[in-house]
């Protein structure tokens, strides 16, 4: 069995998943519950001052029958008086020394207030800290959260303070409601952060209750945006990692946080640069018992390619994540339609036909039987029709003849100015 | 099962009419199903499946893509969990227990777990590793889905086993008694390959009591299992039951699963004794052997038939009739001694019996003839009578006695599980019951193995 033990800046953990600062570690009682069950590590449900909360907290996404296709909240942050949460840490960190447990924090921007709740938490035992600048909601209207964390200024500077006196490494968790996630996570380390994670939750409004009016969820008729987060952000989230796995200027490591329900969705975070992963959603729509399929499959996995130890693929896929300037623009693929496996239902056809390139006929074969071919030469490889296709198998997107050498767009033009100056030179 | 045609007989080749009923999932349909499973808590259908798989969390690994994990979850469980994937009366066990009975359909657990373990096999993975030696011996008596369910679990356990097994292969009813197109025997040989895998020893062709004697078993090892299941079907007590064309359809069953079959029954007509699931897998191999006309005779009626719901549709879909409240009288034969005929009686159904079925009662003067080439006899199965006495074990009419809870007999160094502890009243004799009470024997004499152990 693979090695999936983990060291995230300094913060040990048997395995890499942990349970996200959220309802599902709010006490000793669960978070001892989830470590049971096998998680690696908690980050504790955001303490500060303890907060009042609203009734009627969370919504979700069904899609096409599916359930929790996507999830919001607008609960807050603790609200259970801090003495309290330290004694239940305390006691849940003696009972589970080998695991990991995190403190989330979240206080007014200013230096003495994450002095003194730094200082407190450490004196419990905790392993690390993690700083909230993300809750998007209620928080961010009295200055806290994701109000800190949309300016670099104050994401970096409270760090710092945070720092200043913090002997456990200092996690910054970000805000994905930002134009570009990079500033703040470098402003994190520019203010001495030990680790970034991400995403928090994003802005979202869940519905609105076709005969009553009233927004989704509502509390007593009047509603307020929430967090969303589940399985459908998570492609959000992952480009969020990515994005900050290969920036040259961010160089800590990331906890990968969004949408993750299951070991492939860990696998492909750490892959592209997360140390390791938070979950919430998927444990709080199937309970702790999810992690056993998650250290079972994850470990299969590992010992299916021979890899030895879960941090060997940490960033395995960034540096194939680049800029769309450096994609080979001579690179071609082009939809096989396999009309054994193919069913007919004409989706792709009119997908194509309609929307992308009018490149799927419809013919008939000599016993009258209708099928359908692609004109390879009118594709673009655009993947739509396989998007669309609702049959494991039935087209495949293959690679074409390459007709000509690799170029990409920043190559292109820079022969382009190459010859524009060779030009120049010449007329001189 | 988007591509699955109904199989028609065919008599052009016959061997075409024993390929396994059933397609196993598609890898898009298995997706879909287990994404459909609610992933219940506490589920119901774990404990409506009698050797506990959780299959919540089996079903969660196919749809995460952990088929390793599915595999080994199921087949932790259930040492003959690919055979009972297919052989399960799964709407009377785990799907009907499912609680989506009471809002939608339920999710098919049991395609499912055929997913997963047909995976394993195709895969070639080795799901589990021998313990570490422990030094102490077990001999198990029987090489079915009982005694193969104890070894896999001993031998896991650190002990050393061996299996005496009569037949050429081991694997009991999955080899040899479940008919081909239900389960074909390359599943049961894969069961009995992950148990030889973890070092049993497993000893073919070798009767106790003929080829070695009960005594020197009892001798040579710490722990004795009898799992030897049940014997050949009884006499029907009726004239012209040595006539040529009366089959026993235990045998008539094992003939059809090894290889060459028999072109003697196409065109003919055949009766079954008897309304088990053996006289239906007696009547069905018959249908598929050819034979024009296949009819069961049973003296009671539909209610008591005691075949499974799922066979008895699946014998009339193949064109069996039945023939309620009658019963063999007399077989006929001609004067080169084979059968041209049966003479029935009519039955009606009188007080009930200590069971609670209604007594079958003979109409005088109801007797009737019907011409027939072939009598299949499947009233039952006698026990092993010989050999319980060879061991010198108490028992009742055959059925081994055993405590309840530790499975042992009258001799504390013989246990027994499986058929051959079944009697009326002590449960249902399903392949998954004798995995699991393999499974319970071998934990009993592991809690007492390491009860001595902790005391010396």
């Amino acid at each position: 069995m693979a090695d999936l033990r983990i060291n995230l800046a300094g913060i040990q953990s048997p395995n890499p998943f942990w349970l996200a600062s959220a309802p599902p570690t709010n006490s000793g009682y669960q978070v001892q519950r989830a470590f049971e069950a096998g998680w690696g590590g908690a980050v504790w449900k955001t303490l500060g001052d303890p907060i009042l909360n609203v009734s009627s907290r969370f919504a979700a996404v069904s899609f096409n029958g599916q359930r929790v296709a996507g999830f919001n909240n607008i609960e807050l942050i603790t609200d259970r008086p801090l003495d309290v949460n330290l004694k239940e840490i305390y006691e849940t960190k003696k009972r589970f020394p080998n695991h990991a447990i995190i403190a989330s924090l979240m206080v007014e921007p200013k230096q003495e207030k994450w002095h003194e709740i730094v200082k407190r938490v450490e004196d419990v035992g905790v392993d690390g800290l993690e700083l909230n600048f993300g809750c998007p909601h209620g928080m961010a209207e009295r200055g806290m959260g994701a109000a800190s964390g949309q300016v670099p200024a104050l994401v970096e500077r409270q760090t710092y303070w945070a720092k200043e006196v913090a002997n456990t490494p200092v996690i910054v968790k970000l805000t994905p409601n930002i134009t570009d996630i990079t500033a703040t996570a470098e402003a994190a380390c520019n203010g001495g952060a030990d680790a970034i994670s991400m995403i928090n939750t994003i802005n979202s409004l869940m519905g609105v209750d076709l005969d009553s009016w009233n927004t989704i969820p509502h509390v007593a008729g009047k509603g307020a945006h929430g967090g969303y987060c589940g399985p459908a952000v998570k492609p959000i989230a992952l480009n969020m990692v990515a994005e900050c796995a290969r920036h040259p200027h961010i160089n800590v490591p990331i906890s990968g946080i969004g949408g993750i329900s299951n070991w492939k969705d860990a696998v492909e975070f750490m892959l592209m640069g997360a140390t390791g992963v938070q979950i919430c959603t998927a444990a709080m729509h199937h309970g702790f018992r999810i992690v056993e399929d998650m250290i079972d499959g994850l470990s299969n996995y590992l010992d299916s390619k021979g890899i030895a130890s879960v941090s060997d693929i940490i960033g395995k896929s960034v540096p194939k994540y680049s800029d769309w300037g450096n994609l080979d623009l001579n690179y071609n693929i082009v939809a096989k339609i396999n009309t054994d496996v193919c069913i007919n239902c004409n989706k792709c056809h009119i997908a194509c036909e309609d929307t992308s390139h009018q490149c799927i006929d419809r013919l008939t074969d000599a016993n009258g039987m209708s099928f359908l071919k692609v004109r390879e030469e009118d594709c673009v490889g655009c993947n739509l029709c396989s998007i669309v296709c609702p049959v494991d198998g039935a087209i495949d997107m293959v690679e074409a003849v390459r007709e000509m050498p690799p170029m990409t767009w920043n190559e292109r033009q820079a022969a382009l100015s190459g010859a524009a100056i060779l030009k120049a030179d010449v007329t001189k | 099962m988007a591509n699955e045609k109904i199989q028609r007989i065919t008599l052009a080749n016959l061997e075409m009419n024993f390929q396994e009923v059933e397609q196993g999932l598609t890898n898009q349909e298995a997706v879909e199903e287990s994404n459909r499973c609610l992933y219940c808590y506490d589920a119901p259908c774990i404990k409506a499946c009698p050797t506990g798989i959780d299959i919540p969390t089996f079903i969660k690994k196919i749809a995460s893509g952990n088929l390793l994990g599915s595999a080994k979850t199921i087949m932790s469980s259930n040492p003959v969990g690919a055979s009972c994937s297919r052989v399960c009366p799964t709407d009377e066990l785990c799907e009907g227990a499912c609680v989506l009975n009471h809002s939608t359909k339920p999710i098919m657990i049991g395609n499912l777990q055929r997913y997963a373990t047909d995976w394993a096999m195709k895969t070639g993975q080795t799901l589990f590793q021998p313990g570490q030696a422990n030094g102490r011996s077990a001999a198990i008596i029987g090489g079915g889905p009982a005694g193969l369910s104890a070894s896999r679990e001993l031998a896991r356990l650190g002990y050393e086993v061996t299996i005496f097994e009569g037949s050429e292969k081991a694997g009991g009813l999955n080899t040899y008694g479940i008919v081909s197109f239900r389960l074909p025997q390359k599943i049961s040989y894969w069961e009995v390959e992950q148990v030889e895998k973890l070092n049993v020893n497993i000893r073919t062709n070798t009767m106790v009591g003929r080829d070695i004697s009960a005594e020197e078993i009892t001798e040579n090892f710490d722990y004795v299992i009898l799992a030897v299941g049940m014997a050949h079907v009884p006499n029907l007590g009726v004239e012209g039951e040595n006539l040529a064309g009366v089959y026993d359809a235990i045998e008539f069953v094992k003939a059809t699963k090894s290889g060459q079959l028999s072109e003697e029954f196409v065109g003919k007509r055949v009766v079954v004794i008897g309304a088990g699931n053996t006289a239906i897998d007696g009547a069905t191999c018959s249908v598929r052997l050819g034979a024009e006309n296949v009819k069961i005779l049973y003296r009671r009626t539909e209610e008591e038939m005691t075949a499974y719901d799922f066979e008895y549709e699946f014998a009339k879909q193949d064109g069996v009739e039945f023939r309620w409240l009658t019963a063999p009288k007399r077989i006929i034969g001609d004067d080169s001694g084979r059968v041209t005929g049966i003479e029935c009686i009519k039955m009606k159904l009188g007080e009930p019996e200590k069971d609670g079925r209604r007594r079958p009662v003979a109409i005088e003067e109801s007797e009737y003839i019907l011409p027939v080439d072939a009598v299949v006899k499947a009233i039952g199965q006698t026990r092993h009578l010989k050999l319980i006495e060879e061991f010198g074990l108490t028992h009742d009419r055959g059925v081994v006695k055993v405590d309840p809870e530790t499975f042992q007999t009258s001799n504390p160094k013989v246990f027994a599980c499986g058929d051959v502890v079944f009697g009326k009243g002590n449960g249902d004799a399903m392949v998954v019951t004798a995995a699991q009470q393999g499974k319970d024997v071998a934990h009993a004499i592991h809690k007492r193995y390491s009860v001595v152990r902790t005391a010396n």
